[in-house]
Formats: structure tokens, sequence, C-alpha cells
């Protein structure tokens, strides 16, 4: 494995007619969590809408010293990139057991059942309703069951679009603290967009900071977390 | 008192009822291939009784005029207009957005005119005979077999009746197999559900967007295979009142729930078999009802869509903010 997983260098994305990302550069170092703040419509699910090909891009986009900027999306998840869309992003009419099964769907290994006993392990509340409608889950239990299923396809990257959106205080605490075992414990690389900079700085290893489409400030998440101006807009102090 | 009186009257009851049985086993599997695309993609695709129509050309051509086994016919006939249905998808629909539903539902209608008038063209509009899979009961069957039906309350209970309850529920038993038990009907299950998110986790959502339509493609040519025989044969505008009726089935059921599809088109063949043909015509003798049939199942539409707009199984679409 290369020592940087993600490498992003002057990336521009656009809608149609409208640009969204501009000259956006980043890196992720492999086993490390890196954090990009923002504002609502900063560009922040842009970004990682980017990274996995589900816009127009241009630019560099490196996953673990392989060129992806061109990949399709469903090639992009095979080579290692499990993606938790803003909003869940879980299959509302599969039971929990299904969600988990088809977020393995691009594995033909048979250690399939062996890795759902693990998210269960991790995320009991998910084994008590694995034969329920992910739709008839509550927020915090949705967003539990869409990382599990990005887990589920082995991701070497894992990009996390806003985990905390919609969720009570104290269920995001809980959240951010399984994320950062699970880095701890398997050295999972992490990518995570978020508004909520308290949370995220603590978990991560390195920040950035998106306005209107461009990174305006960056620095390791101890600085970040003291910088004024982060402080200002993004820490409420 | 008047309708205890007529007692002819009540005793042709069952074989309306039958006969609605009969019809509504054909709209529930046209109900149920439409529902199968809309799940997937929320159109309706207006050319799928027309591929069913050609897919009983198919077996017309391949048993008829080729001579080969009706059953092997049937099976081949739906292969090929599942790789048509497939390359539907592929040529005329994957290449536009598919948030914009005006574009392709278009395309679906100009493709029923397309493929009714090539059909035209090729076959003319002349019914041909076809061979039913189930004139008589089989020597096997003990009782009836060599039979046409049974009786029950004076009525006849036709081998086609239960032939083509017998298929439908075999099709239905290998859709929900296919379905929930093997990787494709999970990838396809997710794509329903949640498109984007499929894609996210690596399912190619085109192609199984035209699994969807080749499946869809394929049982209505069963279904059109099935019905074939009831209406003296095939021609060209076989499925046209059919697929109307099994909208109203789709509509009634709720558009996205396969098992409400199925009961959807029973209702439909039951209502106008039963209310209409039975009620309205024979025992109430207002015989313009009979040119009413058609009507009757868009009535079924309206109301349907007037009080359930989600149908009677559908799913009402909570967004949570």
């Amino acid at each position: 494995m290369s020592d940087v997983m993600l490498k992003v260098e002057d990336l521009n994305a656009s809608y149609g007619a409208v640009s969204v990302l501009r000259g956006v550069s980043l890196q992720v170092p492999t086993g490390q969590v890196g954090v990009v703040l923002g504002a609502n419509g900063a560009g922040k699910t842009t970004t990682l809408r980017a990274i996995c090909n589900m816009c127009n891009t241009s630019g560099t986009v490196e996953l673990d010293g392989e060129d992806i900027l061109k990949t399709a999306t469903a090639e992009i998840v095979r080579k290692g990139v499990g993606h938790v869309p803003q909003g869940r992003g879980t299959f509302p009419e599969l039971s929990v057991m299904d969600n988990l099964l088809v977020g393995a769907y691009t594995r033909k290994d048979n250690e399939i059942r062996d890795d759902i006993g693990r998210w269960f392990e991790i995320f009991p509340r998910l084994e008590e309703r694995r034969t329920q409608l992910a739709g008839s889950l509550s927020g915090g239990e949705q967003q539990m069951l869409a990382v599990a299923r990005a887990l589920m396809c082995r991701p070497k990257l894992l990009l996390l679009d806003e985990p905390s959106l919609g969720l009570a205080p104290l269920i995001i605490e809980d959240l951010f603290e399984r994320f950062a075992a699970l880095n701890k414990e398997t050295g999972l690389t992490m990518l995570v967009v978020e508004q909520n900079a308290n949370l995220a700085l603590e978990m991560a290893d390195y920040g950035y900071v998106i306005e209107s489409g461009e990174i305006t400030l960056e620095g390791p998440a101890e600085q970040l977390k003291n910088d004024p101006a982060v402080q200002e807009a993004y820490l409420g102090a | 008192m008047e309708l205890l009186a007529a007692g002819s009257k009540w005793s042709s009851l069952p074989d309306f009822i039958f006969n609605g049985l009969s019809l509504g086993a054909i709209y529930a599997v046209v109900a149920v291939a439409l529902v199968v695309i809309f799940k997937a993609t929320t159109l309706i695709n207006f050319a799928q009784g027309e591929l069913a129509m050609l897919g009983a050309f198919f077996v017309y051509v391949l048993n008829i005029e080729q001579g080969l086994w009706l059953w092997l016919s049937i099976v081949l006939a739906m292969a090929i207009t599942a790789g048509l249905g497939a390359l539907v998808e592929r040529t005329l629909t994957r290449p536009f957005d598919p948030a914009d539903h005006l574009p392709v539902v278009l395309i679906t209608l100009g493709l029923f005119l397309i493929i009714n008038a090539v059909a035209g063209d090729i076959w003319n509009y002349q019914v041909r005979r076809v061979n039913d899979p189930f004139g008589k009961f089989p020597g096997w069957v003990p009782f009836w077999g060599g039979d046409r039906f049974i009786e029950v309350f004076d009525s006849r209970l036709r081998y086609q009746t239960i032939g083509i309850w017998i298929t439908v529920i075999g099709m239905l038993v290998g859709l929900s197999m296919l379905l929930n038990k093997t990787r494709a009907g999970l990838a396809f299950r997710a794509v329903s559900s949640n498109t984007e998110s499929a894609r996210l986790v690596g399912v190619n959502t085109g192609r199984t967007l035209g699994f969807g339509w080749a499946l869809a493609s394929a049982m209505g040519t069963l279904g059109a295979a099935l019905v074939a025989p009831t209406l003296g044969g095939v021609n060209p505008n076989m499925m046209a009142t059919i697929l109307i009726y099994g909208l109203a089935g789709a509509a009634l059921g709720g558009l996205d729930s396969i098992g409400g599809a199925v009961l959807g088109g029973v209702l439909v063949g039951i209502i106008q078999s039963v209310v209409v043909s039975w009620l309205g015509v024979v025992v109430l003798e207002q015989h313009y009802m009979s040119i009413l049939q058609l009507a009757a199942a868009f009535l079924v539409i309206l109301i349907v869509l007037m009080f359930r707009p989600s149908g009677l199984f559908g799913t009402r679409k909570i967004e949570r903010v």
C-alpha cells in the first residue's frame, strides 16, 4: 500500500453548467482520518461525490497511487472506496440483513457472514433489528446501518458525508467514538466531511476548511481547533 | 325479490366468477410486469403489452409454423422478448435522464405504435389460431382426464382457467425466488429502493435495469401466450385493452407492490366479469354495460387514485427532513 491513500489535486467539479469545486487539493495518508469542514453549500458533499466520479470532474484523484478520476462509480467501489452518502443512503425497503448483504455485492469470498457478525458485535442494535426493514429504523440506527453497509465491501478508504446530520447530540458522540475506534483498531483510512467541527476535529488527524468550492485553510486537527477563524465559524466560540 | 325469482341468473354466477378469475390471472401477470419496471424506474412502460403481443406471435411462429413443442416455443419466445426488452432499455431509455419521465414515457408510447404497426405489416390484423396449452385435462388426471372442464354448481370450471392459474402461481413463485434468493435479485431490489446507494455498493445500475426490463418482457410474453387461446388466437391488437386492465390492476394494488399487483389484477378481472357482465348485463339487463367494460376499468383507476393515491398496498412516500 502506498503511504497516501487518497490524493486529490486541483480537482474541479460541476453539475451541468454549475461549477461547484474549483481547484480543490487534499490528501489523506494511509491509516489516518481527514476531515473537511464547511458550511451548507460550500462543496463538502460534492467533494466526496467527485472522488467517486458522481459528477463532472477534472483534475487528479488517486486512490492508493492509482488514478481513478474517470473510473465508473461502481468500479471505484470495487477498488475499495466505501461511501456513506448524506442522508444515510440505506435501502429503506430492504431488511437490515439484506442491506448488509448488498453492501458486500462486490465480494465473492465466503467470509461475508463472518463480517456481518463482526459489525453486529460493534453495532448490536442492528443485530436486534436484522429482519426489520431499514426504513423503520431510527435515524441513529440508520446511520449505523449505512456505515456497516459501507464497511461490508471491505474498503481501504471510507468516505463519510455529514454522519451527524439530523442526529441527537448523544447519538452523534457515540457514533464518532465508534468511528475513532474503528480507525484505531483496523487502521481504516477515513475522510469525513462535517459541519460539526468539534467532534470531527477530535477524531481527525488533519483538516481542511472549504468555502465556496475552494480550500481556504488546512492544517493538523490540533492546530485547526485552536485557529481563531475556525473557532469563530465552526466551533461557535 | 325480483333477483331471487330469476333463478337462472343466479345459477350463471359461478360461470362469471370463473371467467373473472381467468381474466384476472392474465391481468395480474401484466400488472406484475408493469410493477417490476415501475419499482425500478418509477416509469410506466406503455410498450409492455406490445412486446408481449410480439412474444405471442413468436410462440405462433415457433409452434404453428415451425412445429416446435408448444411449451418449448413459449420458453424460447420468453427468452427472445427478454432480450428485446433489455435491448429497448439499453438503446431507447438509458440515454435519457431517469429523473425526467416525460421523454421516456413518450418513447414507450411511440414504441407501442411502432411494434403494433410492424406486427400488423408482417402478420396482418386477422386473428390467427393458436394451440391451447390447457385445452383438455391430460390423460393422467383422475376423473377428468381428457375433459375440458369440471362441473361445479352446474357451471364449467375450465381446465384453461386452472392451467392459467397454476402457471401464474408458478411464475410468481419463480419471480419471488429470483428476487429474494439470487444476487441479481438483491441488486434489483437495491436499485429499486435507492438507485444512488446501489451504485455506491458497486451495483451496475444500468445492467440491473436491463435485467428488470428483460424479466418484465418475459413475464408479459407468458401472459400473452396464455391469453391468446381465450381470444381465439393472436392478432396485433390483442394486448391493447389487456394492458389497460393490467394497468388498472397495478394502480389498484399500488404500483410498487408485486403482491398488490396480483390482487389488483384479479380484482379487476372479477369486477369486469362479475360486476359489469353478470350484475350489469345478465341480472339488471343493462345491455349497454357490455360495451362499457373498459370504462369500468378506468373508473376503478379513477376511484382508487382519488381516495388512495398510493393504491391498496403501495408505499406512501414519507420524506424525512
